[in-house]
């Protein structure tokens, strides 16, 4: 009974600093990561005036979505397309690769997730996203 | 013998519990790594760190005699 008892507290005490090591923040600081921060960083520019206009909005899967094409002259319809699937391409991997970089590929839902509530989070007042019954004006 | 097996099943519920923890997922880790990411692509809250702004110099008014 003593045996069973003392066993269990060493396996306890094992598990807590195993919990405790595994808190610390996510590891983002790679090359592919920093790479893709860079490119979205880069097309950020033109995709802010697409935002503002409601031609471009957030979805709900982390991603972005063309929400109001007329909003966009006639001349410049092809190439939004072209920006938020870029865009998009950028996203993923970047979802995947915070996933990968820290070990758990399994955790690439969960991390898409985590950043479509704070992509809507941190939107500007104006901006278009995916609420649950639809497109929201924020 | 019957309390020792029972402890044991208790013993062994607990520790699972511990592993299941262990490898879940960290949301409140991944919401911080989302905020640093979504404020460097979207340039959020870089006033004052990245922007040094020149400060207008201020003339001292000529005197004109």
């Amino acid at each position: 009974m003593k045996k069973i008892i003392t066993s269990f507290i060493i396996l306890a005490a094992l598990f807590s600093a195993n919990w405790a090591i595994a808190a610390p923040d996510l590891d983002i600081n790679t090359p592919a990561i920093n790479a893709i921060k860079a490119s979205m960083q880069a097309r950020h520019g033109q995709l802010a005036p697409h935002y503002n206009s409601g031609a471009i909005g957030l979805t709900n899967d982390g991603l972005i979505a063309v929400h109001d094409a007329t909003a966009v002259p006639l001349k410049d319809r092809q190439g939004i397309n072209g920006l938020v699937a870029e865009e998009n391409a950028d996203r993923s991997k970047l979802y995947k690769e915070i996933a990968n970089a820290n070990k758990h590929p399994e955790w690439e839902g969960g991390i898409r997730d985590s950043f479509a509530g704070r992509w809507i989070d941190k939107a500007q007042s104006g901006w278009w996203y995916q609420g649950a019954g639809g497109w929201v004006k924020k | 013998m019957k309390q020792n097996i029972g402890l044991l099943i208790l013993l062994s519920t607990v520790l699972t519990a511990c592993v299941t923890i262990n490898i879940y997922f960290p949301a409140a880790a991944a919401e911080r790594v989302a905020d640093q990411i979504i404020d460097d692509v979207w340039q959020l809250k870089q006033d004052g760190t990245d922007k040094e702004k020149a400060p207008a110099p201020t003339e001292p008014t000529p005197e004109t005699k």
